[in-house]
């Protein structure tokens, strides 16, 4: 960890002026990623602006519309009343990530900017466009069964870590920010992380100095048929191999809507909307759900040590449907 | 059972430790300290060409930067030949330490250590050990497992003419220990002298080994380590940290404190090594044994060789009349391999205990009943009968604990929802080792004794076993016992390691027990009336602070009473227990027999252990309490092993990129259902005094193989390399 200056922030306005005027600044937040990559000397901020102050703590809700402040912690989001009511799948997404010690510190804005995990990018001693942009990618040729097998580049084939963000996906949130003249705008969930194509070192469509404020969610019809499945390493405490959050607006058997996106498996959020426009207007059976996924994982490009990861993406759509179907929240 | 002995037990030490109150290694303020931060090299294999550390040198707080070109050469003896630091350019394995900033503060040292920068001439590293087995070389013999090719009578023939035969390759991937502490050392010189706070499992050859490295004699070296934060291995071989932190300290004159990160403890010690197994077995159509072949492979660096003593219980544990064992090495461009729990052991069984499981299903026989036929009355390579062996019996109760009788013998006919349901089984064994011991014990005349020896306690409860031991054979409540160690000033004690310590320093606290009771029984027979004229040592027993005739309790007399009568504050003691010689008339070992039950969820090639039950048969159980916390510790780094752990190796790099624990899965609460322990007890009267035996690396032996014996029960999949990820699970 290298020497930074300290500014503790008032307003959101006035986070993201100060951030606009220095490109080496981070917002701290939780601090659960940010701080940890500063003592691998990963990220080398020279001011960290500090959120904690900001009033941006609370959940809220207007008509069909819930928001979720930025720094409410991402276990009282998983806990709230009216999260666990209108989205369980966001609750179980969240609870499926990190540990309970880890999510008590962690903030909804910065589970959103967390950074890939791919190991080449942890090292400094290792090549990595997203950490050194020109200096290759340690993960394309080498170790990479925790890698994408989606939308990836030849730059880079890293992961984007988050469970939360997955069930965002799937019930198309919406990011608010305030950029550094104060302007606010929202960006549709679906445009918010980006794929790494031939500029890697951006995770994300914001604009430097942008600030998130909120996330907001519209309620829908789909909280009683909704399933997080998350397939890991071990039990517990451990980044997705490959994940799956899937909502389903029921008529009786007949699927009315549905919702999948994936987690672990490309540098954002994977949403194939192609496998959701076949499964509307379908029965909720087990042989269309195997063809649902079939058609997700037609896409898929393997790296060397994934390959395991397309198959195992179609069995965790269709274990994750059937689960949504069954009304299972276990 | 004893007063004392064999009753449940909380930790002496269970309250300092959760209130802070116990230091660690880096805890330990010396005022004045400065603080270094290591740099690592970022190549596997080379030299340095050039090492820039101006910039370093320059930022806030900085007090020097040691590099080769500075650091004093260290007059370590010739046969020393483990990794030393910064003594040359050379880069022999990746992430070696090139430099340690030293500052005021960590902080600061730690921000300096960003500026070092260094050049090297690199060169192609070779780290892929699975791709050259084939050039593997015999390996040195082992001080422990002997030679490393042994024959009984003649394998290869008996191979040939079995009437059944199978064979099978196994591997296992490097794993590192992840104790909770980092490794670390406080350092300071007084008058020439040293003081040194480090983490070890062995302060004494800490010490030795200062001494020679730093050209001081030993008696100017202090070193303390009183409470370590779990070790299994990494803490036994002196790592390079507290060389340099000594030199340091001796090159500024001022303390100095050095700390691992988690990323630095990768290879900052020692691993269990990558290792590939070929099992031959030999059998008749009725399932008796008749040829055993066991080659193994382990890696080892290029400046020593580890041999990791695979095969060490192949021949000791089945009635197999042909065996041959043979023990091959690697050399890799990386750090030297260490003792990890069950050295050897644990990789052995995990490829000779699935062979026999896979080789059950050929000769369609359950895989226990398998066992039982070929059951070893005496070791069947040297004949020497066993001292005590209660394995069957362990079998028995472990089986009848578990519901094996429930077990559907065809794999995949269990199942429940998503799951597939299956059952395992292996045995366990490690040995009854004894290294010569020494204790002190001060018997005060306020009826508190004061015992020490400079053994250690990693963490399965010796503080509170020799409390336990003391109390027992002086007579004297525990709470008025305090027992000392990891200390150099102490008496000397063997390394912590080889799960000897409470049969080592155990039966040392005994022997010293004894020798107070005879000095106590001559002093009370100066009065002509005491109740005790005429009974020898053998005869009175000393309980509830008195020394009294056995028979006879109410005859007796005060241990204070003893002293007082003598104008003694205190009477002291110093003994050294060595291993009898009859020890050498048996084979001395210890034995388990360990079942679980996995369940597969096969579409998405998770498996969990959702039962484990452990029946061991180790000697006496001096506390039941710690002992069900080793067996069960046993159990987890058997799950670890079959299913998570890995450290991964980037053979283009040379590089370990999974140094952390969040990505090197040790399991986590939610990997460990229910764990069940047994213990059969043996009245062993060769071992040693108090009838102990090894325990703490026992626990672990059989697991990994029955967790992949249970996995193959479950889904007909038959997985050979760990550790078994959904990866692995999917594609078998
Ligand atoms: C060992 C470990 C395991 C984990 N496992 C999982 C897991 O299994 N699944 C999972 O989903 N997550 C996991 N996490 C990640 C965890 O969820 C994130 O670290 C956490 O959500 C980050 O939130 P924070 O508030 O601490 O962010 P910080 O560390 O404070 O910030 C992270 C980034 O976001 C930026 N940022 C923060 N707030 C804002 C804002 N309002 N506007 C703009 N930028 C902002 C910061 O500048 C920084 O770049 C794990 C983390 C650790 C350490
Ligand atoms: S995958 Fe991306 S993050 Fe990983 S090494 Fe390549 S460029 Fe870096």
């Amino acid at each position: 960890m290298r020497a930074f200056e300290y500014t503790r922030a008032d307003s959101a306005e006035s986070a993201a002026a100060e951030a606009g005027k220095n490109t080496r600044a981070r917002f701290l937040a939780g601090g659960t990623n940010l701080l940890d990559l500063m003592k691998e000397d990963i990220e080398r901020p020279d001011q960290l602006i500090d959120l904690n102050r900001l009033n941006m703590t609370e959940i809220t809700e207007s008509g069909d519309c819930i928001r979720l402040g930025a720094l409410v912690s991402n276990t009282d989001t998983a806990n709230h009343p009216l999260i666990k009511q209108h989205f369980p799948l966001l609750t179980q997404a969240i609870l499926a990530g990190a540990s309970q010690q880890i999510r008590n510190m962690a903030t909804n804005g910065g589970n959103l900017n967390q950074r890939t995990r791919c190991a080449y990018f942890y090292d400094t001693a290792m090549p990595c466009n997203k950490r050194e942009p020109g200096s290759g990618c340690g993960a394309v040729g080498g170790l990479n069964r925790m890698h994408a097998i989606f939308g990836w580049s030849p730059e880079c084939v890293a992961v984007h870590p988050s469970d939360m963000c997955v069930a965002l996906a799937a019930l198309d949130a919406t990011v608010q920010v305030v950029d550094s003249q104060g302007v606010a705008r929202e960006i549709p969930f679906a445009n918010y992380h980006r794929l790494p194509g031939d500029s890697p070192h951006k995770d994300n469509t914001l604009a430097p100095g942008e600030l998130i404020t909120s996330i907001e969610l519209t309620k829908n019809k789909m909280a009683p048929h909704s399933h997080y499945l998350k397939v890991r390493d071990r039990a517990s405490y451990a980044f997705a191999l490959v994940s799956v959050a899937a909502a389903l607006h029921l008529d009786g058997n007949k699927i009315g809507k549905a919702r999948v996106a994936l987690g672990g498996v490309a540098h954002k959020p994977w949403r194939v909307n192609q496998m959701e426009d076949f499964l509307q207007g379908k029965p909720a059976e087990d042989e269309i759900f195997v063809d649902a996924a079939a058609l997700a994982v037609k896409t898929a490009r393997p790296l060397e040590r994934n390959a395991f990861k397309v198959d195992l993406a179609r069995r965790a759509i269709v274990r994750a449907l059937q689960k949504a179907r069954d009304g299972g929240m276990v | 059972m004893g007063k004392y002995i064999g009753k449940e037990f909380s930790r002496v030490d269970g309250v300092a430790k959760v209130t802070g109150a116990a230091p660690y290694a880096a805890e330990f303020h010396v005022p004045g300290t400065a603080h270094g931060y290591l740099v690592m090299s970022r190549i596997a294999k080379g030299t340095i060409t050039k090492i820039d550390t101006a910039a370093a040198e320059k930022s806030p707080g900085v007090v020097r930067v040691f590099t080769h070109k500075n650091t004093p050469k260290f007059a370590h003896p010739e046969k020393y030949k483990s990794f030393k630091a910064l003594q040359s350019p050379e880069i022999v394995f990746n992430a070696q330490p090139i430099a340690v900033v030293v500052a005021e503060t960590f902080e600061e040292a730690r921000a300096a250590a960003n500026l070092v920068e260094a050049t090297y001439r690199r060169e192609d590293p070779s780290t892929d050990f699975f791709g050259r087995v084939e050039e593997a070389e015999q390996a040195p013999d082992s001080p422990f497992s002997g030679k490393s090719v042994q024959t009984t009578g003649d394998a290869e023939q008996a191979m040939s003419s079995a009437e059944i035969t199978f064979e099978a390759e196994y591997t296992i991937p490097a794993e590192h220990h992840n104790p909770m502490e980092p490794h670390a050392a406080v350092a300071y010189w007084k008058n020439g002298k040293l003081k040194i706070f480090d983490k070890s499992q062995d302060v004494y050859t800490v010490r030795s080994n200062l001494a020679a490295a730093l050209g001081v004699p030993e008696d100017d070296v202090h070193v303390v380590s009183p409470y370590v934060g779990g070790a299994f291995g990494c803490s036994i071989r002196t790592n390079y940290y507290p060389f340099l932190t000594a030199m340091m300290a001796r090159e500024l004159k001022r303390p100095v404190k050095l700390v691992y990160t988690r990323r630095q403890m990768f290879t900052g010690h020692g691993y269990r090594p990558f290792t590939h197994q070929k099992i031959q077995l030999g059998a008749k159509k009725t399932g008796e044994l008749i040829s055993i072949i066991h080659e193994a492979a382990n890696n080892t660096s290029t400046v020593e060789k580890w041999n990791d003593s695979t095969t060490r219980f192949t021949r000791h544990i089945y009635a197999c009349p042909n065996m041959k064992t043979i023990q091959r090495l690697v050399k890799t461009d990386l750090p030297t391999p260490c003792a990890m729990r069950a050295p050897g052991a644990v990789s052995g069984m995990f490829a000779l205990e699935s062979a026999l499981d896979e080789l059950s299903y050929k000769l369609d026989m359950d895989p226990l009943e398998l066992r039982l036929k070929n059951y070893a009355e005496v070791d069947p390579a040297n004949g020497k009968p066993y001292s005590t062996k209660a394995l069957r019996e362990c079998y028995r109760r472990g089986a009848e604990k578990f519901g094996w009788d429930k077990r559907q013998p065809i794999p995949r006919s269990m199942r429940e929802g998503n799951e597939l349901i299956g059952y395992g089984m292996s045995t366990g064994i490690w040995y009854a080792f004894q290294q010569p011991a020494t204790v002190k014990v001060v018997l005060k005349a306020d009826g508190t004794a004061q015992l020490t020896s400079a053994t250690s306690d990693i963490g399965p409860g010796t503080y509170t076993v020799m409390t336990i031991i003391a109390a027992e054979y002086l007579g004297i409540a525990p709470e008025k016992i305090s027992f000392g160690l990891g200390d150099t000033q102490m008496p000397k004690a063997p390394v912590q390691g080889g799960s000897w310590t409470t049969a080592s320093v155990g039966s040392a606290v005994h022997g010293a027990a004894m020798k107070l009771k005879s000095r106590l029984l001559s002093l009370a027979q100066k009065d002509k009336d005491s109740p005790l004229q005429g009974l020898g040592p053998d005869e009175v027993v000393l309980l509830d602070g008195r020394l009294q005739n056995r028979k006879q309790t109410s005859n007796g007399v005060s241990i204070v009473g003893i002293l007082k009568a003598e104008g003694m504050d205190s009477m002291t003691e110093v003994h050294k227990e060595t291993p009898s010689k009859i020890r050498e008339d048996y084979q001395l070992l210890a034995h388990g027999a360990q079942f679980v039950e996995v369940r597969v969820d096969e579409q998405l090639g998770m498996v969990r252990v959702s039962r484990a039950v452990e029946a061991t048969a180790c000697g006496k159980i001096m506390n039941p309490k710690t002992s069900h916390s080793q067996e069960m510790g046993g159990v987890v780094w058997g799950i670890g092993m079959a299913l998570t752990e890995h450290t991964e190796v980037d053979d283009r790099f040379g590089r370990i990129m999974n140094p952390s624990l969040a990505d090197y899965h040790v399991p986590c609460c939610a990997d460990v259902r229910k764990v069940d322990t047994d213990f059969i007890e043996e009245d062993d009267r060769v071992v040693n005094p108090l009838g102990v035996k090894g325990m703490g690396e026992l626990g672990m032996v059989g697991i990994p193989a029955a967790i992949s014996n249970a996995v193959y029960h479950a889904t007909g999949k038959r997985i050979r390399h760990l550790p078994m990820t959904p990866d692995k699970v999917l594609k078998a």
